[in-house]
């Protein structure tokens, strides 16, 4: 009898195609989403290399890290650099004929919210693209992690990826979220927790109640988080709320297929008594809003807390990061983080951009107004993500409270297009890293949930959510 | 690729923890549809000032250090995004070979597949080795990768390791597609299995 498998070592085992001699393994890919940043270098080396693709149609190709998201969007590309790469994307579609969806597409969007959106995201697979947030899509009980431009050919032209065997790391979260607390919040909690590089050379299994209970979005929103830890993948098996979100999906399968389907995804879980090589244990009903008050993804607190000091931090390298890490926040240590003042608000990214996160700033903004002195960004995840929340009448209320409602892209999560934070700017952010620099040139990112980030424009600074 | 033998050459220290992939190249730099040619804006944020100029207090801007070929560094190296872009243009700045206690996952696979041998050795030795790279000119090591050694500037050596697959890849500039290519009858019989029991995924 084979001894009890975790969900990772299920999914690894059923994709080997060859064990070789050095420990690593051949490894199939089952589903590959590209966007023009990391794809054009491959595309070129296919091409000088005279290689064709191996399965075309197990690609599905987006712009979106580009995209300017004003109405006009076609005509206001910013840069020639920008449209370079959206026109390569286009071009490469074309020559190589992959399936493609175009910029000015209802279904355009973030790679991350369209694979699911589109039922290419299937539990079970393994999925790649050139993007580390591509955890993601490890909500749905498929290996899904980000790979870098050489690895991306290295898919297009073999269909699989040379790989070590990871380590497995269990979090389980017991309990119910409490008012005001949200998935965005859970994952913050938990990379505060074990920090930003607690998880690599780990894929995160999240168990427990609380990731049971909570909505295919909410799930994305934590996996989406898991590369933040500094694992590359993060799952959780797939059940009911799965299948219930995947059944009815452009590229899912139908009817007798989706019942073969359903079958095999239900053996996709950790036996009993499974070995995980590391766990962690965090009680839900013990974790607040959550919001960043430094320069990484781990420098994170709850929202009643104050921003820390250096002083008592022993290792020299520790103490100089938070140091630099206040320098570049303007932060003294001491203040509360509910006074601090925000000059823009930037809703969406692929961790916060899907409907229910939609809702959730609807929620706050009904009938308040931005303070004067906000600058509030709503930008969907996607083209399809737009439609229904117009279809609900929330963009109604977004632009009635005063909120920028945008088109579909990553926009300033990365700023790459025209949408960025100015130098010095303070900003409450739904995306996913407060890197130095990411949202524009010396910006200052606070990460919190969609609600929070509503209740920062209202106010004009970071709050509390539970106390609006 | 170029292959990876044996280097001798500077060693720059850079001891600060957490180096992201968008300090290593902010994402205005990202939007090129070529390899080459990144290296102007490895590490900008913190290699220039606002007016261009370089900023004096950047290790790699100083005399002894412009032609560093290895960095010593603090832990979780390159954590952050997936871009390739990053060890295109530490590359093509002239690194060759990175040292620190630890590295991000996907960065550390990016960087043998473009010619930089990441290495990863306790924290103890990270801190000895960073007082050793602060000798500037003479912060001179030899690294080693067939023998998988570090000698440093007094003559001690330290041993490291790394997976046999990707040394061997590194020390004869392998492209690892062309190997991969090769197994096609494997691939194939792979594809047919798994059709057998999740037809789904080829409709
Ligand atoms: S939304 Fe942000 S994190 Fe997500 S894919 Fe786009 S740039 Fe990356």
């Amino acid at each position: 009898m084979t001894s009890p498998r975790t969900l990772y070592d299920k999914i690894w085992d059923a994709h080997i195609v060859e064990e070789q001699q050095s420990g690593n393994s051949l490894i199939y890919i089952d589903r590959h989403i590209i966007h023009e940043v990391t794809s054009p270098q491959a595309f070129e080396g296919l091409r000088m290399a005279g290689r064709p693709l191996r399965r075309k149609e197990t690609i599905l190709a987006v712009p979106d890290h580009n995209v300017p998201t004003t109405e006009d969007r076609e005509t206001r590309v910013d840069s020639i650099e920008s449209k370079t790469q959206l026109d390569a994307l286009e071009r490469n579609c074309k020559e190589f004929d992959v399936d493609y969806i175009p910029m000015m597409d209802a279904r355009q969007g973030i790679v991350h919210i369209v694979g699911p959106e589109q039922g290419f995201t299937l539990p079970g697979t393994t999925i790649v693209c050139g993007d580390s947030h591509t955890s993601t899509h490890g909500a749905f009980g498929a290996l899904a992690f980000g790979i870098g431009t050489s690895e991306v050919e290295h898919v297009m032209a073999t269909q699989t990826l040379i790989l070590k065997r990871s380590k497995n790391l269990r979090i389980n979260v017991d309990g119910d979220l409490g008012l005001g607390v949200t998935a965005k919040d859970l994952a913050l909690a938990i990379i505060g927790n074990i920090g930003t590089a607690g998880g690599t050379g780990y894929v995160i299994e999240f168990t427990g109640s609380t990731f049971r209970n909570l909505s295919m979005e909410g799930r994305m929103t934590v996996c989406n988080m898991a590369i933040e830890a500094g694992a590359r993948a993060g799952l959780i098996e797939p059940d009911q709320t799965t299948y219930d979100y995947v059944k009815g999906k452009p590229k899912a399968p139908k009817a007798a297929a989706f019942e073969m389907a359903v079958n095999y995804w239900n053996g996709l879980k950790s036996d009993p008594g499974a070995k995980y090589d590391k766990e962690v244990f965090i009680d839900a009903t013990e974790i607040v809003p959550q919001v960043t008050w430094g320069t990484s993804p781990e420098d994170v607190l709850p929202i009643t807390g104050v921003v820390p000091s250096a002083e008592n931090i022993s290792d020299p390298e520790k103490k100089a990061s938070v140091e630099r890490a206040l320098e570049y926040m303007g932060l003294k240590p001491g203040e509360k983080l509910t006074d601090l003042i925000v000059d823009k608000v930037f809703i969406g990214s692929c961790t916060n951009g899907r409907i229910e996160d939609m809702r959730a700033v609807a929620e706050v903004a009904k009938g308040r107004k931005v303070a004067d002195s906000v600058e509030a960004l709503i930008v969907p995840g996607s083209g399809l993500v737009k439609l229904q929340a117009e279809q609900e009448g929330l963009d109604k209320i977004f632009i009635e409270a005063g909120f920028d409602w945008r088109q579909p892209g990553c926009s300033m999560c990365l700023a790459m297009n025209a949408d960025k934070l100015l130098p010095h700017e303070r900003c409450a952010s739904t995306s996913n890293r407060n890197f130095e620099g990411r949202q524009g040139a010396k910006g200052r990112t606070h990460l919190v949930s969609p609600a929070m980030a509503a209740a920062a424009a209202i106010t004009g600074h970071l709050t509390d959510i539970r106390e609006l | 690729m170029d292959k990876f033998k044996s280097i001798r050459a500077v060693a720059a220290p850079l001891p600060m923890i957490n180096i992201d992939t968008d300090m290593i190249i902010p994402q205005k730099h990202l939007k090129t549809i070529e390899r080459s040619g990144l290296g102007q804006y490895a590490f900008s944020n913190i290699r220039y000032h606002d007016d261009g100029s370089e900023r004096d207090d950047f290790i790699l801007n100083q005399p002894a250090y412009r032609n560093a070929e290895i960095l010593i560094t603090g832990e979780n190296f390159g954590c952050g995004s997936s871009r390739e872009h990053a060890p295109w243009a530490l590359k093509d700045l002239g690194l060759k070979c990175i040292i620190s206690s630890s590295f991000a996952d996907i960065f550390y696979g990016n960087c043998f597949k473009n010619g930089i041998l990441p290495i990863k050795l306790p924290q103890e030795i990270i801190d000895d080795l960073m007082k050793d790279a602060q000798r500037g000119a003479n912060a001179i090591f030899t690294v080693d990768l067939e023998n998988l050694e570090i000698t440093r500037p007094d003559g001690d050596v330290i041993k490291f390791e790394i997976d046999g697959f990707r040394q061997h890849c590194l020390i004869n500039g392998l492209d690892d597609i062309g190997l991969t290519i090769e197994k096609d009858e494997k691939i194939t019989a792979f594809e047919q299995q798994q059709k057998i029991q999740q037809p789904w995924l080829y409709e």
